[in-house]
């Protein structure tokens, strides 16, 4: 009896969602996608994107109910009347020139930016308690994000979703290029997914495995998007997105060949229960002319051909929910082969305030084809006060990467899909029409090292012992030679004697 | 002879020589980016030229043009902020083909570590010092010598540390570590503690100078070898001519050591694999570097490899040479004060009275023409022998080179006419006086300078101070004039310079005929004028604008006319 009790319990448990979910259906719905992309040096790109929506009004109304949509993001929203949020934390740098344009690059460190609504009085209040709450939500430093390293960009960062207006002053950004992304950060943004590692996609988010590569950047992205065709209510969009680049040198011994057990060391089991949608698109573009073709296993059901970034490209796409792909062997395997080795408009300026706040340079430039464009900026160094300086002063201190968006012209003339049904890979930027697209890129951070005085042991005790002989040698020295005198008072200064001249033209006695 | 006392032809014939030269060696570049490329490395070249000030005969070039190629180890999850550096150089001398085949071992094995935090730039530099300099003035995007260079397509950061490699043979038998940077900069003591651990360790016969380093120190070999050594490295310290294709990475604050692979015919060999296994200990650990490497002394002399000279021990030496020159200057300046203030106010107090009514009677005109004209002589020196090598070459029968270093003793040799000049306009008023007062000047500018230059490259410094100090301190019209004249013509710049070629050479164990000395003499002055137009060494114009004007003031006080 006692035994029966626990168990009757559990079954009611288990029943509870789903007796829920006949009779209400899901407002909120999951889409999971991993894209693999062979980069044009030979590594591998991939890129988790999950994506959670949600078609309530969270400001509106009073919502105490969440199923997919993470608990502690959307009381962020309700609380700090968020429009858009964007974090990005990322451990090494995209190189644009060998692994060609990403879906969506992220600077090296901590990137945070967030509009908030219209509504909101105080922004740089919220601003701070939304980066605190961040930085407990993530375990990262972005609590280190104040007034000196804030700005408000008026050009760069456009709101990437449903946006009814665009006043920037409801706009802040900023990024920490110090901070360094580890197995911790990564735990709690798979908190976020609503399968966590259990099942689906993330099962492949091995820890070990994902920071054993040549770049890692994870991001969480909310936005309002349309709820349907006409708009006339949001919904909430939740994208986390993943994207690590695997080297094939090093993990794959000099060959090109990769699959999925040898990148992540697990395969795909089963699809994610809560997921409606669940694929894996591997692209199988052709790059070369030379007849060099490369061969996925097991052979894809269907492909998928679209525009993507201004070139027309080909994925093989592996949809989870489909029996078929993962019966056939227990387990999905992908894996591929090479069957040969490969081959001035408008500037906006604001100045830094010392210790308040940072510079911000934004230039609205056309490039003309074909040439090179380099914007010096020249600084002095100076010396900073001597509690400013960081544990580690001889390291250099940080200037945060700078960013480049665009407006790319694209090769091919993109066909307009509809938003809901194309893959997440392709719709991470609204659509700017068909002829040309949007892309964002990051420079390095830069390190420069500042005039440091020597924090060494002999330089402070020498400059200790020269303070505390100074003070005591001054004061007794002055006790020992003063000598104390009684002194008249004097017969006054030039206010008395101008005052005594006043008194004696009126008649009165002198003081 | 008679065929080629023709300069016309004799240039003629030397282009030829040039023209037929350069193809057969060039840097195989292709060859490299496609090794490079194929261990995983990005890949870059830089293309530089370079039409030097005269033709340098030493290394046979004059207009000089190569490419660099250097590859990038790009660090996982690194956002390519700090980087480290190996540099081979190669040119016709030496084509060091060993030690590009070490670095590419190297970089090939680099490549599949997943440890490295910073990124490894390997980097090939085509004629040794001047493509470095090309590469590093492109990387830091500054041009301070007149390179003209392609603009770098990759970078990698701050560049944190650097380390040149030179394998002059096939066989290996010790390891020479050469520190000397351009103008005397030395980097940080770690580094080399850094290297030397690792050979240590490795069991590897580490040299410095070429000197085997003393085994047991009760001997009383050991002292003497450390002697020597210490001197080895002040002389090329004071030569400030680096001492390997590390030297000019110091300037870019990058702390930067050479090591040289030396066949000295020993017994022991070691293969590479030896001599990789310490270059990747050194990487490994400068990999590690949180910060760059402060934390050790930046002012030494090695005596050994393990033992060195700190600056407080050493300082004090030079501080108390200049003291003799501060000691006198005092002295001279209370002879005049006597003199001129004794007989009028014997009853002043001598501290109180202003010093000034004793020089305006010694007159303006006595100090202030000895100076602008031993100036005027300094700056010929540095003008005249560079702008006047194409008419030189013309009217007599020499090569540019022959022609600049010719015009250099010549106008040196000029300057010891002065004082000669110099009475032509002095009036003779107060004789007894000016010289004094010429003589304080002097002392005070000479002071000064050598305080300078021992603060920033101690071993000149020391050098000159320890040459000047004696004559400048002894120098007076009156007395033995020929003795003191003979002191100081031994203790004038340049015969500082001709001691310590011999003196260099005698360490070297390698003692010099006068005929060869002489010839190595004016090599070395065409090598410091070059270095000065193409490195920017600062030696040319420290001893042809401050040192030779200030030594020519005494020189004018030992002739003063009484």
């Amino acid at each position: 009896m006692a035994a029966a009790a626990p168990l009757s319990l559990l079954v009611l448990l288990l029943l509870g969602p789903g007796v829920w979910g006949q009779t209400d259906p899901p407002r909120d719905s999951l889409r999971e996608e991993l894209v693999i992309t062979p980069l044009p040096s030979g590594d591998v790109a991939a890129t988790f994107q999950f994506r959670t929506r949600w078609d309530s009004e969270l400001q509106r109304e009073e919502v105490s109910h969440y199923r997919l949509f993470p608990k502690a993001l959307g009381q962020l929203i309700s609380k700090y009347s968020l429009r858009e949020l964007h974090l990005s934390l990322t451990q090494g740098f995209w190189r644009t020139r060998y692994w060609g344009t990403p879906f969506l690059q992220a600077p090296s460190g901590a990137e945070l930016w967030a509009w908030f609504q219209d509504t909101v009085t105080d922004v740089d209040k919220s601003w701070k308690e939304l980066s605190n709450v961040l930085s407990g939500i993530f375990c990262a430093s972005l609590n280190f994000i104040d007034s000196t390293n804030t700005v408000t960009p008026s050009a760069s960062f456009k709101p990437l979703g449903l946006a009814n207006g665009t006043d920037h002053s409801f706009l802040r950004y900023a990024v920490l290029p110090r901070e360094v992304v580890c197995t911790e950060n990564l735990t709690p943004w798979k908190k976020l997914l609503p399968c966590s590692s259990k099942a689906g996609l993330s099962v492949l988010l091995k820890a070990d495995r994902l920071f054993h590569t040549s770049y890692h950047s994870q991001a969480v992205h909310i936005r309002p998007v349309c709820r349907d065709a006409r708009c006339a209510s949001i919904s909430w969009e939740l994208r986390q997105t993943l994207s690590v680049v695997f080297d094939a040198f090093v993990t794959g011994q000099g060959k090109q060949d990769w699959s999925l057990f040898r990148m992540f060391s697990r395969t795909l089991t089963e699809p994610c229960p809560l997921a409606s949608e669940s694929q894996v698109y591997v692209d199988v573009t052709n790059y070369s002319q030379d007849n060099e073709t490369l061969e996925v296993y097991p052979p894809p059901l269907t492909t998928y051909q679209d525009v993507v970034l201004g070139t027309r490209k080909t994925y093989a796409v592996y949809d989870l929910l489909d029996m078929a792909v993962i019966n056939n062997s227990r387990s999905l395997n992908l894996q591929l082969k090479w069957k040969r080795p490969p081959g001035n408009g408008y500037i906006h300026y604001q100045p830094a305030q010392d210790r308040m706040q940072p510079h911000l340079l934004e230039m609205l430039i056309q490039l003309p084809a074909s040439s090179v464009t380099k914007v010096s900026i020249q600084f002095e160094r100076a010396l900073l006060k001597w509690t400013e300086y960081t544990p580690d002063p001889n390291h250099g201190f940080y200037v945060s990467p700078s960013v480049l968006s665009a407006l790319v012209p694209s090769e091919v003339a993109a066909q307009p899909v509809d938003w809901e049904e194309s893959p997440l890979f392709n719709t991470l930027f609204p659509a700017s029409g068909s002829s040309s697209h949007f892309v964002r890129l990051y420079t390095e951070p830069l390190l420069v090292s500042l005039p440091t005085p020597d924090f060494s042991m002999p330089y402070n005790v020498i400059c200790l012992t020269c303070t505390v002989v100074a003070v005591c040698y001054g004061s007794f020295y002055n006790l020992l030679t003063r000598t104390f005198q009684i002194e008249e008072p004097s017969k006054g200064g030039l206010a008395r004697r101008l005052a005594n001249l006043i008194r004696r033209a009126r008649g009165v006695p002198p003081l | 002879m008679g065929l080629l006392s023709d300069p016309v032809r004799r240039r003629a014939l030397a282009r030829l020589v040039l023209r037929l030269n350069a193809p057969l060696w060039a840097l195989p570049v292709a060859w490299l980016e496609r090794t490079m490329r194929s261990v995983g490395l990005e890949v870059y070249t830089q293309s530089f030229s370079r039409k030097l000030p005269f033709p340098d005969e030493t290394h046979e070039r004059y207009m000089v043009s190569g490419i660099n190629v250097y590859g990038i180890l790009r660090a996982p999850r690194a956002a390519s902020t700090e980087s480290l550096v190996l540099t081979v150089p190669c040119g016709p001398e030496s084509t060091n083909s060993q030690a590009v085949g070490l670095m590419l071992a190297l970089a090939a094995h680099f490549r599949g570590q997943i440890y490295w935090a910073k990124d490894i730039i390997f980097l090939v530099t085509e004629h040794d010092l001047l493509g470095s300099e090309a590469w590093l003035e492109a990387y830091h995007d500054v041009n301070v010598t007149g390179m003209q260079s392609s603009p770098l397509q990759g970078r990698a950061g701050a560049i944190q540390a650097a380390v040149a490699l030179e394998l002059s043979s096939d066989v290996v038998t010790s390891l020479d570590v050469a520190v000397e940077g351009l103008n005397g900069q030395l980097p940080n003591l770690d580094l080399l503690n850094l290297f030397q651990t690792f050979c240590q360790k490795g069991g590897l016969l580490c040299t410095l100078q070429g000197k085997l380093q003393p085994q047991d120190r009760t001997s009383a070999d050991g002292p003497l070898q450390g002697v020597q050594t210490l001197l080895l490295m002040a002389l090329q310290q004071a030569s400030g001519h680096p001492r390997g294709a590390h030297g000019l990475f110091l300037r870019y604050r990058v702390e930067a050591l050479t090591l040289r692979g030396v066949n000295s015919f020993r017994q022991h060999k070691y293969d590479l694999v030896a001599v990789g296994k310490a270059l990747e200990g050194v990487f490994r650990k400068l990999n590690h570097l949180l910060e760059r490497l402060h934390q050790s002394f930046f002012f030494y002399l090695l005596p050994a490899l393990s033992r060195f000279v700190s600056i407080g021990l050493y300082a004090p030496a030079a501080g108390f040479l200049l003291l003799v020159l501060a000691l006198k200057a005092l002295e001279l300046w209370m002879q005049l004060h006597e003199a001129g203030v004794g007989p009028e106010e014997a009853g002043g107090t001598p501290g109180s009275s202003p010093p000034l009514p004793a020089t305006q009677r010694v007159g303006l005109a006595s100090l202030v023409a000895p100076l602008l004209i031993s100036q005027a002589v300094g700056l010929a020196l540095y003008v005249l022998p560079v702008l006047g090598q194409h008419v030189a070459a013309q009217h007599f029968p020499v090569a540019e080179a022959e022609a600049v270093v010719l015009t250099l003793l010549a106008v040196y040799a000029a300057g010891l006419a002065l004082p000669h000049s110099t009475h032509w306009v002095l009036s003779t008023q107060a004789p007894d006086r000016s010289w004094m007062a010429l003589k304080l000047v002097a002392l005070i500018y000479l002071a000064l300078q050598l305080a300078c230059i021992t603060l920033t490259n101690f071993s000149l410094g020391f050098l000159l101070a320890a040459t000047m100090v004696p004559g400048a301190a002894l120098t007076k019209p009156s007395g033995p004039r020929p003795l003191c004249a003979a002191l100081l013509v031994l203790t004038s710049p340049a015969a500082t310079l001709l001691g310590g070629l011999f003196l260099w050479q005698q360490l070297q164990e390698a003692p010099l005929s006068l005929a060869e000395g002489w010839r190595l003499f004016l090599a070395a002055l065409a090598q410091g004028v070059l270095a000065h137009h193409t490195y920017g060494a600062l030696l040319f114009p420290l001893l042809a604008l401050g040192l030779f004007p200030c030594w020519l003031l005494f020189w004018n006080v030992l002739f003063w006319k009484c």
